[in-house]
This record gives structure tokens, C-alpha cells and sequence, in this order.
């Protein structure tokens, strides 16, 4: 692949689980379309996916329920391809066109 | 020291103690009786367990902590195949709103402690195996000693302070723990520590602990728990069997002990990777009350392994047993304590008791007002205080936020049924416990529908759980 122009878009699937859905009108799964590279010219990563959700997708305005002090907060993993974020770089890690994310908050209860 | 256990322990030998037992030569040349052999039969033929799985699960024993949702049926899978000696912990009685998932409980036993109930069951399905009961909660203090006594153990609790516990202690004592969590339509499963490893071993692959998956609990205000936000029986059932199939497979094919201890027969020639031990699958399920199985019922998630710097497991790590009987670290405050909840700063005419509110509602003394429930709408759909309006409260911060946002009339926050009230008419908010109405007391009044202080807008205290208490005792809580 030739390096990103700035107009080219990457298109990925994020879900959300665990409840999570319910901050982002009770959808599970959204198809979105992003931006190949950021404001300066760099390919975009988690944290622009993230500040991407929390503007253009969230409907419900309980953000620290999704992010606190700037990062997702804790009681959520984040997976890349089914893949714990931890192993992929966190939100340093550069999105690939067809990526699936997955936001899914852990339960206690039983 | 608890020494409440009420079961005598028949035979000592039985009792998780030497170490190789369930590795292979001890008890592995015992014959099955007849009774186990017509019993475990259908199990046995299947290819990989034979009679020396059997034998493995006949010397094993395994600890159950919870007897509820996940307790239950995890409990009558491991009970039906024949696992030797069964410890349950719970501290609870059986109520009637825990029988629709918790199905080893029964009506007749309604009130009975939890453990002694479910034995009661686990004992007519199988009467082989040696039941233990340990009937209280799982505590830092009880908890060391409870463990340390069984092979694996399974984590069917339902609060975030308890899983932290059974993790820490599981590192400890080096066993591994099969982990489930269920709430509404979500169910979660993961096997931990297993194969166990030293603490703070990092020179090679190990299997993670709790701590390494989920490294900090979530704050308290987004955590749900069954009692407060529901839960459908087959979900919770689904990761409890699995938590069950877990166990047995760990067990049968001795995955959880070293290599050189599992013996010719164990998982042969398998690779670590092979068998996902050291980088578990975190299993989701998703239940759509509106659709049919689709392709995101099941994920199969891959975590990573032990993390270096993991406060239970990692290296250096500084958590022992001694620290934890002793308050060290305090779970409890970990996960969030026991913190007054937020209030939002009303002022004292502002807010209202459910019973002075239906003193003056029934002396007629109120205006024409509105009263405003913004529970979800399922509890409101199964009884309301006379008069009152839904609106759920996610929804209407949403619907201010909007307003907020892109402008608009501040009153359509409100159902369109209390528009006709009057400019002024006075709005009274009422959710379950009394915390969400504060915020949106505050919240109507930033929307100016206050108008500038000319409408009353006011908060009932304690929400539906005091008018219950306090006015109407046959009101339907939940
Ligand atoms: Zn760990």
C-alpha cells in the first residue's frame, strides 16, 4: 500500500458490549469511516478512533461513563481484531482499513 | 479462623493436601465400582477422558464460591460428573426473586441457607461425592485457609471486591481459577493462573491473573449488579454450565499442573499455545432479547499472559497471605469502598420525604403539578405512584443534552402528557433510590425550567425505596 494521501478514508467496524451499547443509542455495531491521516499528516490510531466516538457517536452525554481523564476508562477492555489492545499498542496503535474494535465493559455479576 | 465447616470431612485422604493426586499415579490404579462405571459411563467413552479422566476427577476437588446463578449450575455439572470432594460457599438464604435463575434452589426451600440447599440437591443428583459447606461470605480473613484446601476453584461471586480477593488468593496459593460474570443480556468467562506459577515469576510465558486482565475495577457508578439492573436466567446459566465444562476439562486432562506431574496420558504432546493456557480467551456472550442468534453471540477474545508488572503476580510483587488477612490491600476501598453517593448540592426546600410528599398530596394541599418518575421503563411499567410520567433517566440527559447543544424548547425534556399542567405547575422527580433525581433536579433547573425561580422543581428523597418504606409497604421494589 502507498502511503496515505490526505483525502483517503479507512473504513472499520467497531462494536460495543457489555452495556456499553447503551451510550451509543442501543446499537451494538456501527460501520465507521475515517479520515487515512489526522490534522498533521499521520495515520490515525486509537486515540482519534476514541475522541472520533465520544463527538461524532455518542449520544447518550454520560461520557466518563466511556472515558475518564482522557483515556477509556478503567472497567472497559478494548480489543483489536479480538486481540486484547494491550497486545496491539494501545492508542498508539495506527488503524488498518477493516479493522473490527471491540468496547466491552467487564461484569460482576453472577 | 472460621472454623464453621459444617460437613465432617469423611475421608482426610480425599482432601486436596499431597500434591500429585490428581497428577497421575496416585488413585490412578484404583478400580471404579460398579455404581461409578454405570454412572460416569456416557462420559467416560468419550475420546480423551477413559477411566483415567474419571479417576482424575474422582480424587479432585473443587470449590465453588457463590451458590447463585452461576453457583447453581455450575455446581450440578461439576456434582453430575463425579468431581470427588465440592465446597460451597454463600452466605445467603434462598429467596423467591433468585429462583428463576437460580435453579438448584427450590420453593420448599425458601429461607434455607444457600449452601444447604444446594447440597441438598447436589446430593439427590449424586450422592458419591463429599459435599463441604462453608456457609458465610467469603472474607480476606476466611479466605486463605478456605482456598487452600481445594485443587481449583471457581469464581461465581457477584461483586468486583470478592474477585479481586479470590485472584489475589488464587495467585498465593497457586490455583487456578475459573472466572464467570452475568448481568442483563452479557455473560463473560475466562480461565486464570492455570497452569499456576510462582509469584513474580517473568522469565517465561505464564498464565495471567485477574489483576492482569482487568487491571483496576470499574468506578462504582458504572457498575451493575444483577439485583439493581436485571438478569436473564439461561445467560447467567450458559457461563455457569461453562464455567462447569472449564473445571471438568482443566481437571480430567490435568491441564493445571506441570508438565512433568501430568503424566503420558495427560494433553500429550500439545503445545502451551496449542492449548491457550498462558494467553486465555476471554468467552462473551451477548443475548439480544430482539433477535435470533447472529454472528456476534459468541466471541472468543485473546487476552495476554502474566503481566510484568501486575501488582498480585508480577515481579517484585509485595502481596502476600499474611497481607491480606491482616487488611492489606483493602479491597473494599479498591473498588470504590462504601463512599457516600454524590448528591448534587440541593437546597433543603428543594427536596421533599416520600412521606410528607403523600401527607400533603392526600390533604390536597399540592397544586396541579407533575410528577416526574425517571426510572427505566420496565420498573416504572411494574407500578408508579398515582399521576406520574415516565421518563427514563439516560434519556432525558440525553434529550437535555441535544436541547443543550443544538437549541430548542427546554420543556420537551418533560412527556408531552406534563405539558398541560400550567407554565408554573411544580415538578416533583422521583427515581429508585433517590441519587439520579438530584442530578436531574439540577439538570431542569440548568434547562431554566425553573423559570428563574418561579417553579418549584423538587426532589423526593430516597426515591421509590422510601415511598416502599415509608408510605406504601406493598409497593412492588425491585
Ligand atoms: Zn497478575
Amino acid at each position: 500500500m502507498s502511503a496515505a494521501k490526505n483525502n483517503d478514508t479507512i473504513d472499520i467496524t467497531v462494536d460495543f458490549s457489555g452495556g456499553l451499547e447503551m451510550l451509543f443509542d442501543n446499537k451494538r455495531r456501527y460501520s465507521v469511516s475515517l479520515p487515512a491521516v489526522d490534522g498533521s499528516g499521520k495515520p490515525v490510531t486509537m486515540a482519534f478512533l476514541i475522541d472520533h466516538l465520544c463527538t461524532h457517536l455518542m449520544k447518550d452525554p454520560r461520557v466518563d461513563l466511556f472515558v475518564l481523564d482522557k483515556h477509556i476508562r478503567p472497567g472497559i477492555l478494548v480489543l483489536i481484531n479480538d486481540a486484547d489492545w494491550e497486545l496491539e499498542g494501545e492508542e498508539a496503535y495506527e488503524l488498518q482499513p477493516r479493522d473490527n474494535i471491540l468496547f466491552v465493559s467487564t461484569l460482576h455479576g453472577g | 479462623m472460621e472454623g464453621d465447616t459444617r460437613e465432617a470431612i469423611q475421608d482426610k485422604s480425599n482432601v486436596a493436601s499431597s500434591r500429585p493426586k490428581n497428577g497421575v499415579p496416585n488413585g490412578s490404579d484404583r478400580r471404579l465400582t460398579d455404581e461409578e462405571f454405570e454412572r460416569y459411563s456416557r462420559q467416560m467413552i468419550v475420546p480423551g477422558m477413559g477411566k483415567h479422566g474419571q479417576l482424575r476427577l474422582i480424587n479432585s476437588s473443587v470449590l465453588i464460591i457463590g451458590a447463585g446463578g452461576l453457583g447453581c449450575p455450575a455446581a450440578q455439572y461439576i456434582a453430575g460428573a463425579g468431581i470427588g470432594t465440592i465446597g460451597i460457599v454463600d452466605g445467603d438464604v434462598v429467596e423467591p426473586s433468585n429462583l428463576h435463575r437460580q435453579v438448584a434452589h427450590a420453593t420448599s426451600r425458601i429461607g434455607m441457607a444457600k449452601v444447604d440447599s444446594l447440597i441438598t440437591h447436589l446430593r439427590s443428583l449424586n450422592p458419591l461425592p463429599t459435599y463441604i459447606a462453608h456457609p458465610f461470605h467469603l472474607t480476606a480473613q476466611n479466605g486463605a485457609d478456605i482456598l487452600s484446601r481445594y485443587d481449583l476453584i471457581l469464581d461465581c461471586t457477584d461483586n468486583p471486591a470478592t474477585r479481586y480477593l479470590i485472584s489475589d488468593l488464587c495467585v498465593l496459593l497457586q490455583k487456578p481459577l475459573v472466572s464467570a460474570a452475568s448481568v442483563q443480556t452479557s455473560g463473560q468467562l475466562i480461565v486464570l493462573n492455570c497452569p499456576p506459577s510462582p509469584q513474580g515469576v517473568v522469565d517465561r510465558p505464564c498464565a495471567p491473573c485477574y489483576r492482569c486482565c482487568f487491571r483496576k475495577p470499574p468506578p462504582p457508578s458504572a457498575n451493575l449488579s444483577c439485583g439493581e439492573a436485571g438478569i436473564m436466567g439461561p445467560v447467567v446459566g450458559m457461563m455457569g454450565v461453562a464455567q462447569a465444562g472449564e473445571a471438568i476439562k482443566i481437571l480430567a486432562s490435568a491441564l493445571h499442573l506441570p508438565q512433568d506431574a501430568r503424566g503420558a496420558s495427560g494433553a500429550s504432546g500439545a503445545s502451551d499455545a496449542e492449548r491457550h493456557l498462558t494467553h486465555p480467551h476471554l468467552l462473551i456472550y451477548s443475548y439480544d432479547l430482539a433477535s435470533a442468534i447472529g454472528p456476534y453471540t459468541f466471541r472468543a477474545l485473546r487476552m495476554g499472559g502474566r503481566k510484568r508488572s501486575c501488582f498480585a503476580c508480577g515481579e517484585g510483587s509485595t502481596l502476600t497471605l499474611e497481607g491480606i488477612r491482616s487488611g492489606n490491600p483493602d479491597y473494599v476501598q479498591f473498588c470504590g469502598g462504601l463512599a457516600p453517593p454524590p448528591h448534587a448540592g440541593l437546597a433543603p426546600e428543594e427536596r421533599v420525604t416520600a412521606a410528607a410528599y403523600d401527607a400533603a398530596r392526600r390533604k390536597q394541599e399540592l397544586p396541579p403539578h407533575v410528577l416526574l418518575d425517571i426510572r427505566e421503563r420496565e420498573h416504572f411499567s411494574l407500578g408508579s405512584i398515582e399521576g406520574a410520567v415516565n421518563v427514563p433517566f439516560g434519556k432525558l440527559l440525553m434529550k437535555a443534552a441535544e436541547i443543550q447543544r443544538d437549541g430548542g424548547e427546554a420543556e420537551d425534556v418533560l412527556p408531552r402528557e406534563a405539558r398541560g399542567s400550567g407554565k408554573d405547575a411544580p415538578i416533583y422527580v422521583v427515581c429508585r433510590r433517590g441519587i439520579d433525581s438530584q442530578e436531574t433536579v439540577a439538570k431542569l433547573k440548568e434547562l431554566g425550567l425553573d423559570h428563574g425561580g418561579t417553579r418549584k422543581i423538587v426532589d423526593i428523597v430516597g426515591g421509590m425505596k422510601a415511598w416502599k418504606d415509608e408510605v406504601d409497604p406493598r409497593f412492588p421494589f425491585l
